[in-house]
């Protein structure tokens, strides 16, 4: 059956299974969001540490399923990959220093003699839960607001703009969509915590966090929606390729099929329940609804950068440049080989879950710090 | 086909690149390794239910958490680089070099992620067996993600299972099954993992050998070298047959890099293998210089060993860059003229294209098509830059290959003495316990020098120069984020050799 599938259709799957990677990548910064909880929740080093040990488990998770991103666009959407990382050089390696940062800093905060003391890797963290979402936030505000690259005959990325990729955090769209991230993750952060960690003092301000952290987070949410509502987008005659401004584009494809709005309203919902269970109803388990709705609004903003005729890398210098699904994608035989493979994907998530819930299935406690099985902690 | 060469920033690009890798290459090895023996302890403790394998499982875990760690955040570049300093190369090969990448994410760094978590904090929440299991699986996974890459890197050095394609100016993948079971593949695959489980047994005999010397945890040092010495052993042995498989495939395909290994300028019949030697630094493709200050030299097993035939034709360097008739060896000046046709009927074509002109693009692609073989050497700018630099090779081959040889008998002596239980007594074997890790390191490195350095000038043998596959940046751009980069791992490798020393010397609890 796979073998049977059209370019058109592999290369519209591909951009599904990297969209979910994506949306699946947003719902677990929650890590990211729980670091920078660290220096505004936690108020004595034993709240630090429990909150540092709950997120220690979860924390390669995130940080393979960005690096499954990358590998995912960069099998699937070769020429994406080829001419934003090339291209928007800086702000991708600023983003990936961030993470560099973050690998080393849960393994090596309280081990004895770590050269650089514990302040500073808990820095690491903060400035990995911030700034590097901030800057993933405003690379994907590029695919609605477009970037300043030009393709010659082979495919070669010239960057037109001399800040190399930083230039996207100058938009208020892009620095919004950045900012909502931050704060989204901070509210995903605090309900995980709440729902791992069994410490009644520590709770209640997460409770709080989450709520107050959601707040901030809305203007910021509401800005990305009503400029996704009424900006111009960046629209590809299906004919000839040919790439042009359309008004309203984006508006248009949220229209263009019912499952794009029944995905962004159905997320909003469920992110907006899960803030609310938290914060007001005394509940632990908003995480699994308002981390559903993450993933639900990841894919409706994934759809409607790439779908219905759309350029979901645009090129502000060269309108023609601007790559879609369809022109920046891999082969056919391609695209059909790794098909096949992902097909491993929903057993992968199945032992993903399983051991997640194995190992969440008792909440952690200052008492699981102290065991003696405890060595190994953070 | 690219404006203008920026031989600066290229060069800045591969320094970046091989500072990256060996960084992280000195992580890797150990994480392959020590994750088996941890396995091993583990399986023990839950075996025979004696705490002290627990405790020696944990101790070693907690050393291999550590090295873990940096080995992830050295990782995360290496592969973001590929876009950012090399992104014409992602571009034109993506559709192959892609997915290995894609499928190493799928399988191999969530088994290591998932399994981690277990592995390090599950003790108390899952049951002895799961918590096993979960080991193993994160020793699996770990060895998993380096097949792929290294199908990855195989596929660089021996091309296969793809075509041109001259719409897209890209190589495409035609054959999946070509590339994962490339001989090349294969062999950088056996040999480079099992490299690592020698290393994790010498880390463990040095670790232990310390122990022993300073009179502590005597009982779980003994019992360490005895599981690390037989790991070691059979490791060796594995290692010397992959390496002489790994040599052969690199004699077949990639035959300047051999050259360069063995410093061998003018191909002969019945060559003989360097065993050692000097060379001489002033030596030039091309001239009459002599290569060698000094060597000694075995007469006739190099052809036996590149060509698995006594008295075989082993090319030289020079017979590879200005061609031997005798030997129907075509020469790198008659490859590029080739390339340069393949080039210019490229840009023909599909400037042809572009103007609708159907004829004219029949013409140039029919005329490309005889000389695409050749495409890579289109780029080169003269006949010397096909050559790799010979010294770094041929001194790191022969040094990986000499230490190699060193090692199984560092074992042999260690698992004797063991046996005899006077290990503690052999106050000599146990400091070259200690130093023999660090020789490991170094073997482990000139591994990687002899695989990359001597693949250059390409970055997919004879198809794409590094010249072409680089990003279009300035030299300054990449010396930043060489520095950059350059300080954040060194300041990261001071931290984890502090932290591994202290837990070292804090060493395994006991009763």
């Amino acid at each position: 059956m796979i073998g049977n599938l059209d370019t058109a259709t592999l290369q519209q799957l591909w951009w599904i299974l990297c969209s979910v990677v994506g949306s699946l990548f947003l719902f677990l910064t929650f890590v990211q969001g729980g670091q920078t909880l660290l220096f505004t929740t936690a108020r004595n080093d034993e709240e630090k540490n429990l909150m540092v040990n709950s997120l220690g488990r979860k924390w390669e998770l995130t940080f393979t399923t960005l690096v499954l991103f990358g590998g995912a666009l960069f099998a699937s959407f070769p020429l994406f990959y080829a001419t934003s990382f090339g291209g928007a050089y800086w702000v991708w390696i600023l983003i990936l220093f961030t993470f560099i940062i973050q690998a080393v800093s849960y393994e090596y905060r309280r081990k004895p003699d770590n050269f650089l003391g514990q302040t500073t890797y808990d820095i690491f963290l903060l400035i990995n839960g911030s700034v590097g979402i901030l800057l993933i936030g405003a690379a994907v505000g590029t695919f609605f607001t477009g970037s300043n690259f030009t393709l010659n005959d082979y495919n070669q990325v010239m960057w037109q703009h001399p800040w190399r990729g930083l230039e996207a955090a100058t938009s208020g769209f892009n620095l919004s969509l950045g900012l909502f991230l931050v704060f989204l993750a901070r509210v995903l952060g605090a309900m995980y915590l709440t729902n791992n960690i069994d410490y009644p003092d520590l709770n209640r301000r997460l409770a709080k966090a989450t709520l107050i952290n959601f707040i901030i987070a809305l203007p910021f949410l509401l800005y990305v929606l009503i400029s996704l509502l009424v900006m111009d987008g960046f629209g590809v005659d299906p004919a000839t390729g040919v790439v042009s401004m359309v008004k309203g584009k984006y508006l248009q494809n949220l229209l263009s099929s019912p499952l794009n709005p029944i995905l962004l309203l159905a997320g909003l919902v469920a992110v907006i329940w899960g803030v609310v269970s938290n914060s007001f109803m005394g509940k632990r388990c908003g995480i699994w609804s308002a981390g559903m709705g993450t993933v639900l609004v990841g894919l409706a903003i994934f759809s409607l950068a790439a779908f219905n005729n759309t350029a979901f890398y645009p090129s502000v210098s060269d309108l023609q440049s601007s790559l879609t699904i369809y022109n920046a994608s891999s082969s056919h035989f391609t695209l059909t080989a790794m098909t096949y493979v992902a097909i491993a994907i929903p057993f992968v998530l199945a032992y993903i879950f399983y051991f997640w819930w194995k190992m969440d299935a008792q909440n952690l406690t200052l008492a699981d710090l102290s065991s003696a099985d405890a060595k190994e902690i953070y | 086909m690219i404006e203008q060469f920026d031989v600066s920033m290229v060069n800045w690009a591969r320094a970046q690149f091989a500072m990256t890798a060996m960084y992280h290459w000195i992580f890797v090895p150990l994480t392959l390794g020590l994750s088996f023996l941890v396995a091993f302890f583990e399986t023990f403790y839950v075996k025979t239910g004696n705490e002290q394998w627990k405790r020696l499982t944990k101790f070693w875990m907690t050393l291999f958490g550590i090295n873990f760690a940096i080995g992830m955040a050295t990782g995360i570049i290496l592969e973001f680089e590929f876009g950012t300093n090399w992104s014409n190369y992602s571009w034109m090969v993506g559709d192959i070099f892609g997915a290995p990448l894609a499928v190493e994410g799928i399988f191999a760094f969530f088994i290591e992620a998932t399994f981690f978590a277990v592995m390090f904090f599950g003790w108390d929440r899952v049951s002895k067996k799961m918590h096993l299991f979960s080991t193993w699986m994160v020793a699996i996974g770990s060895n998993l993600s380096a097949l792929w890459i290294l199908v990855a890197n195989g596929w660089m050095q021996y091309p296969v299972g793809m075509e041109f394609n001259p719409d897209t100016a890209r190589f495409e993948m035609h054959n999946f099954w070509d590339i994962l079971f490339s001989p090349v593949a294969i062999g950088k695959f056996t040999h480079a993992t099992s490299s690592g489980f020698l290393l994790g047994s010498l880390f463990v005999v040095a670790v232990s050998s310390w122990f022993l010397l300073k009179g502590r945890h005597l009982e779980m040092a003994k019992k360490s070298i005895l599981v690390a010495s037989v790991f070691g052993i059979l490791s060796s042995v594995f290692v010397g047959f992959t390496g002489d498989e790994a040599a052969y495939n690199v004699a077949q395909v990639q035959p300047m890099k051999l050259a360069t290994f063995e410093g061998l300028y003018d191909g002969q019949r019945n060559a003989g293998l360097v065993a050692m030697g000097v060379m001489n630094n002033y030596k030039k493709p091309g001239d009459s210089f002599d290569p060698f200050l000094f060597k000694f030299e075995v007469p006739g097993l190099l052809s036996l060993l590149a060509n698995r035939q006594s008295g075989s034709f082993v090319p030289g360097i020079n017979d590879l860059l200005y061609g031997n008739e005798q030997e129907n060896i075509l020469g790198v000046d008659k490859k590029m003229e080739r390339g340069k046709i393949a080039v210019e009927q490229l840009g023909l074509y599909k400037n042809a294209k572009k103007q609708g002109n159907d004829q004219l693009a029949k013409n140039a692609l029919g005329k490309f098509n005889q000389h695409k073989e050749y495409l890579g050497y289109g780029h080169l700018k003269s006949v010397e830059e096909a050559a790799p630099p010979a010294p770094i090779n041929f001194y790191s081959f022969h040094l990986m290959v000499v230490l190699g040889t060193l090692f199984p008998i560092i074992f042999l002596l260690f698992l004797f003495y063991t046996y005899k239980d006077t290990i503690s007594e052999q106050k000599w074997l146990l400091n070259v316990g200690v130093v023999a890790v660090f020789l490991g390191w170094v073997a482990q490195e000139c591994g990687w020098i002899v695989a990359e350095v001597g693949r250059q000038p390409w970055a997919i043998q004879g198809l794409l120069p590094v010249s072409v596959a680089r990003s279009n940046l300035t030299p300054g751009t990449v010396q930043t984020t060489f520095f950059m980069f350059l300080i954040l791992f060194t300041v990261l490798l001071i931290a984890e050799i502090r932290i591994m020393l202290t837990q070292i010397k804090i060493g395994p609890e006991e009763v």
